[in-house]
């Protein structure tokens, strides 16, 4: 253990010490640290810490859900909407390797968790006892940073250390594995210091006011700027300073996944969305503007396509805290390093009033061309069969866009992320790195425990929905209220639509038979009903908002719909089909 | 971009599991570590890892800012060949009786600046130190004489340019973040930007 890590030496005259057991010493930092949810489930290895948190229930509340994937999956979600470290509890073993697919899914994801797990006893380490996994090399890969405690004395500091971590820089999940010894063991604790500072870590780059005058040059300069935003913008809380940035500049602007919601959906700068699934325009014009300004976004594959025909005409500006993130998978013009909240009204100042109005005028072209290709008929579809997008719609002209909209992953994710409408940040919970499918249900529970004043909408797949299903369980419980809202097509869609077009039609194990879902929810105390036909979709969403509780309604979508626009796997964002 | 030998040095905190949270970052990759060594550094308490691999300046520029990235590293560097001075140490162990006789053996050891660690009546064990390629031709020398057993340390390198760690751990510790920004090397080239 190194001296960095150890409680400082207080004067013993000035400082009363008290003996506390190490699981105590868990909870006073969790109250230090303001922590006031924990997802979690108990097991034999983190007993003495369900201990201690018996005594606690007044100051931390403890959401018991029903499979370990489900806790984390909450704490993403509490995380996302709260923007606050999400808490875990896992016993050793089992319960701990039921959060790998969580970790990895916000490391890639940029969630800050803090997720405890019980460990063996410190002197059967490595002997394979009941229970005992390497939980710390396993995670490893998806950590931010991970340490295993086997001394009670350590706990203070390293939680310190681990809430630091999660949520300071790039946030990301730690994992702290605590020996069942040191739970038990007594100690001198002498209070809880918070932790600021750690001398290998630096949160945050050190702003260079010549980066930015390059980039303010590079952007006065430009006739046809574009800006890219992700998550970066939610995380950094800079949703004002970056409206006030592309306002003043006048740049037209599309969002990433990960970006949704950060600016209203309506805003005139606004010309949707990135990638794959993304919208046609910021797409085809990513190939023909000549600044491309990335803010917060780290150039995934899935926005990119092809990395050779990427943008290569334009001189690139990446704003980013991660210095690992520049130049990683598209070469930068002007790195301008360190937290957009900082960097954005520094660049703000310097570039010029600016309106671009011809090079937007070739956005809304564009938008035209979608609108009469896919768009319109997803919308206004005049078969039989029910559309995902005219769900989404008519869910918009309920919600106002004011809802937390919660998705899983498939088609039914990407449509929701193409045509729902936001007026305010952190609405648009999706697994975005890692497409998790089974994240949504759980997230939507952790989602409305952290933003308990809004509505929350999870949009699941009848796939995605099995996967995480048992979470039922969790709000009848809890008596949280979330809105379930299945869109069910009887396939694995997307798996199906990539059969169809890429493999002719060779529909390879998606055909996927479903419970009677209602009936399901009706088992675990949960209203609901389903609707198959037009005339009865407003009205059921209407019923599905508006009951006093959560509630499950399931839609009967299209078998084989596609979601287009789409990027193909290995082509160009300028080679975007449009069917 | 053409691969080629490069020496990372990475200065750490001296954490159990750091060596598996760096080595995990070439393994991700598929990239072979050629050698690895771990060790103290001239600052107590700060571990140093010598990392050789063969990759083109760009790989091995990503996999130092990844490696950076790691909350327990302080600080990493890499480092062409004739930038560093380096030294691998290698052992031969080959049978006693074999080279007592032959005279000439002796004679070649001391041309290799090798010594003998271990005389033995069964076997006697040389060490050298010095780049792949010397203790590479020992290896020929001494495989006519019945070479028993040979190993080879990973890589030490030492940084030419370097004054060492003492004043970049002052600024770490210091509770204002370093000024320290790798400069963009492509800023004075922007015609070049997009040869990927
Ligand atoms: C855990 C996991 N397993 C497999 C996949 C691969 N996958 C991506 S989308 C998809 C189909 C999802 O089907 P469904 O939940 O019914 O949603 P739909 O696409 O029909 O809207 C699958 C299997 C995944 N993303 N996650």
């Amino acid at each position: 253990m190194q001296d960095t890590l150890k409680q400082p030496q207080k004067d013993a005259l000035l400082t009363k010490t008290e003996s506390i057991s190490g699981s105590e010493a868990v909870m006073r930092a969790f109250v230090e640290e303001g922590v006031e949810t924990i997802f979690g489930y108990p097991g034999g290895a983190i007993m003495p810490i369900y201990d201690a948190l018996y005594d606690y229930q007044q100051n931390l509340e403890h959401i018991l859900v029903r499979h370990e994937q489900g806790a984390i999956h909450a704490a993403q979600g509490y995380a996302r909407t709260s923007g606050r470290t999400g808490v875990v509890f896992a016993t050793s073993g089992p319960g701990a390797t039921n959060l790998v697919t969580g970790l990895a899914d916000a490391l890639i994801d940029s969630t800050p968790l803090v997720c405890i797990t019980g460990q063996v006893f410190a002197h059967l380490l490595g002997t394979d006892a009941f229970q005992e996994t390497d939980i710390i090399n396993i995670t490893t890969p998806c950590t931010k940073w991970n340490y295993q405690v086997t001394d009670a004395n350590e706990i203070p500091a390293v939680l310190a250390k681990a809430f630091f971590i999660a949520n300071s820089g790039r946030p990301g999940p730690v994992l702290i594995d605590i020996t069942k010894n040191a739970q038990v063991q007594k100690f001198d604790y002498s209070g809880y210091e918070k932790c600021n500072f750690i001398r290998s870590y630096r949160p945050k780059p050190i702003v260079r006011k010549e980066y930015i005058e390059q980039a303010a040059q590079l952007i006065n300069e430009a006739k046809k700027p574009f800006v890219i935003f992700g998550q970066g913008v939610i995380l950094g809380k800079a949703e004002k300073e970056f409206k006030a940035f592309i306002e003043k500049a006048g740049i037209p602007t599309a969002w990433t996944i990960m970006g949704l919601s950060a600016l209203p959906s309506n805003h005139p700068l606004n010309v949707g969305m990135l990638g794959m699934h993304g919208n046609y325009a910021p797409n085809v014009l990513t190939n023909d503007c000549d600044v491309l300004i990335a803010v917060g976004m780290r150039f995934d594959d899935r926005v990119t396509g092809r990395l050779d025909k990427y943008a290569r005409q334009a001189k690139v500006i990446h704003l980013d805290i991660d210095p690992a993130e520049i130049d990683k998978n598209v070469k930068t013009t002007v790195p301008v390093w360190g937290d957009c909240k900082e960097t954005l009204p520094l660049l703000t100042e310097l570039v010029q009033f600016r309106n671009h109005a011809a090079w937007i005028q070739r956005f809304k072209e564009l938008e035209q061309e979608e609108i009469d290709a896919c768009i319109y008929k997803e919308l206004n579809p005049t078969g039989d069969e029910l559309t995902m997008g005219e769900v989404i719609k008519v869910l918009n002209e309920l919600t106002n866009g004011e809802a937390v909209l919660v998705t899983d992953v498939g088609q039914h994710q990407m449509v929701t992320c193409r045509y729902a409408k936001f007026i305010q940040s952190k609405s648009n919970i999706t697994s975005g790195g890692l497409g998790t499918m089974g994240f949504a249900l759980p997230a939507a529970i952790g989602a409305k425990f952290g933003a308990p004043d809004r509505t929350v909408v999870a949009i699941i797949g009848d796939g995605g929905f099995q996967m995480t299903i048992q979470e039922l369980g969790t709000i009848m419980q809890t008596g949280i209220n979330v809105k379930l809202l299945i869109l069910n097509n009887s396939f694995l869609g997307m798996v199906r639509q990539w059969q169809e077009l890429f493999h002719s039609k060779r529909y390879s194990f998606v055909d996927i038979t479903s419970p009677d879902f209602v009936l399901v929810a009706k088992g675990y105390r949960i209203e609901g009903q389903r609707v198959a036909d037009r005339a009865g979709l407003r009205d059921a969403l209407k019923a599905m908002l508006e009951h006093d509780g959560s509630y499950l309604l399931e839609v009967m979508v299209g078998k084989e719909n596609n979601v287009f626009p789409m990027v193909e796997a290995g082509t160009s964002v300028s080679e975007i089909r449009l069917k | 971009m053409n691969k080629q030998e490069f020496t990372i040095t990475v200065y750490t905190e001296n954490q159990i599991g750091l060596l598996n949270r760096i080595a995990i970052i070439f393994s991700r990759r598929k990239i072979n570590i050629e050698s690895m060594n771990s060790s103290p550094s001239e600052i107590d308490g700060i571990h140093r890892f010598t990392i050789v691999m063969n990759e083109t300046e760009e790989v091995v520029r990503k996999l130092v800012r990844q490696i950076e990235k790691q909350v327990d590293v302080l600080k990493a560097y890499y480092n062409t060949g004739d930038e560093i001075v380096w030294q691998e140490l290698a052992l031969y162990k080959v049978p006693t009786d074999e080279i007592a006789e032959k005279v000439k053996v002796e004679r070649l050891l001391r041309e290799f600046g090798a010594r003998a660690v271990v005389i033995r009546k069964d076997y006697t064990v040389f060490e050298t130190t010095g780049h792949r390629e010397e203790t590479d031709k020992l290896i020929k020398v001494l495989e006519p004489y019945g070479l028993i057993e040979f190993v080879r340390s990973a890589r030490v390198a030492i940084i030419k340019e370097s004054n060492g760690f003492h004043e970049k751990l002052k600024e770490f510790e210091e509770l204002n973040p370093s000024v320290e920004v790798v400069a963009n090397e492509y800023l004075n080239k922007q015609e070049e930007v997009f040869d990927m």
